[in-house]
């Protein structure tokens, strides 16, 4: 069936099985790899994307349920060739080793500093709960995270 | 994983899919997806339609009405979490609410499709057994309120009909002073129970009026330990009655020994978990 899901700020129309995960519409489809497949069973959170600004796991939604709603991936971060403050803190606090569950965490890390501007190293944990990284022990990914606050924050009092 | 090819239906309107429901041959309800879309991709469920009623407006309210507070099929577990009205005066619904699966799930997953799910491992069961709660099955043939405890019949099998459409879930407004809390063991965040245990307590004049206890993860459906909750009517909230109840609670589970914890232990969980939960929803009802 047809389906039209704005995927970055750009509608993309597609005709899919409605059997077809969102991830594998983003990955085959629409070819934005940056979103994962880890563990394909709702455990991991490596494909995690924002469907209207919320977190999900975009290996248990049916592409089908995203039509005519608005998906974010790793690729939408970045706007006019700058780093979302979420990507630049990942990078200035080396809030990734191997980087496969970065998108994930990065995205997760974006919705709650939205609508925390100052999470605590709990409120951080708590929001990636869902999240598995097994390189890192997570300590820099907290810090990142609470950076990209601070960034945040900063970027908004100065403009 | 690709889950079996079937055919996608999206109703505008309960109308439609109630419809949809009692015109298909073996349809399944598509509501947060949390449970089913795994099983699906695990082949363990293969249904030939699936009937999406995530678009369905009307259904994702919370509110009180009469005595009871009605979740709308499609409230989703982060948002019991985060409601000022379940916080206020239902603590066992809020102290669950955020102890099930990961955030993520929780963006998605229903408190309507949990219990339709039925999975004894699932938390929402326990929790509605605790605090007497029914749910609301409608069909193109007319509506029945049902008791949760009739609901839930066995492993992933409840009394729905299939062509019928769980829409609500009443929770009774406790009454008098209460308390309720949700004690959950689990190796991670995001795995399912090891052992589970709702309760909620009514006092009235000092005494126990009503205990509602719910065991999740110890048999092969949410159980009520209702021998446990009857013990305590009538009782002072002492020590030595929340330890008798406990023992009847941890008599009442049949949990099997896997790779979470053997049988004995997981039923010694029960036992102190009951006792435990007692004494804090009884310190609420006090506070």
């Amino acid at each position: 069936m047809q389906i039209t899901v704005t995927v970055n700020g750009t509608e993309r129309t597609a005709d899919i099985e409605p059997r077809l995960l969102l991830v594998h519409f983003l990955r085959e489809v629409l070819e934005l790899t940056g979103t994962h497949i880890g563990c394909d069973t709702t455990s991991c959170g490596a494909c995690t994307v924002l469907l209207d600004g919320t977190p999900i796991k975009s290996c248990t939604m049916f592409a089908v349920q995203a039509d005519g709603r608005q998906v974010t991936t790793v690729e939408g971060l970045m706007q006019d060739g700058q780093l979302h403050p979420i990507q630049a803190a990942f990078k200035e606090a080396h809030g990734l080793q191997c980087g496969f569950c970065t998108p994930g965490m990065m995205l997760v890390g974006k919705a709650l500093i939205e609508e925390n501007p100052s999470p605590s190293d709990e409120d951080v944990r708590w929001a990636i709960s869902g999240n598995i990284c097994r390189c890192t022990g997570y300590m820099n990914i907290v810090k990142a995270i609470q950076l990209a606050a601070e960034m945040q924050a900063g970027a908004a009092a100065t403009s | 994983m690709l889950p079996s090819r079937f055919e996608y239906h999206r109703p505008a309107t309960i109308d439609e899919a109630l419809q949809a429901l009692s015109s298909l041959e073996d349809a399944k309800v598509l509501a947060g997806g949390q449970s089913l879309i795994p099983v699906m991709k695990l082949r363990f469920a293969a249904p030939a339609h699936l009937v999406d009623i995530n678009r369905i407006p009307g259904l994702d309210g919370i509110a009180e009405e009469g005595a009871a507070l009605r979740l709308g099929a499609l409230v989703r577990h982060a948002q019991v979490a985060a409601s000022e009205t379940v916080s206020a005066r239902y603590p066992l619904l809020a102290s669950a609410a955020p102890q099930i699966a990961d955030p993520l799930v929780r963006n998605l997953g229903s408190v309507g499709g949990s219990l339709a799910h039925a999975d004894p491992a699932g938390d929402w069961g326990s929790v509605m057994l605790a605090a007497g709660a029914s749910v609301v099955l409608r069909s193109s043939r007319g509506e029945r309120e049902m008791p949760i405890g009739e609901f839930l019949v066995d492993i992933f099998t409840t009394a729905l009909e299939p062509d019928e459409l769980l829409t609500e879930v009443r929770v009774p407004v406790p009454s008098g002073r209460s308390g309720g809390t949700y004690l959950k063991l689990e190796r991670k965040v995001g795995d399912f129970a090891t052992v589970g245990v709702a309760v909620q307590v009514e006092l009235s004049n000092g005494t126990i009026g009503r205990a509602g206890i719910g065991l999740t993860g110890v048999g092969t459906k949410n159980i009520e330990a209702a021998e446990a909750g009857a013990s305590l009517q009538g009782k002072e909230p002492t020590e030595e009655a929340f330890a008798e109840a406990g023992r009847m609670a941890a008599a009442a589970s049949s949990p099997s020994s896997d790779v979470r914890g053997s049988a004995e232990y997981k039923r010694h969980v029960v036992e102190v978990f009951v006792k435990r939960g007692l004494t804090r929803a009884v310190e609420m009802a006090r506070a």
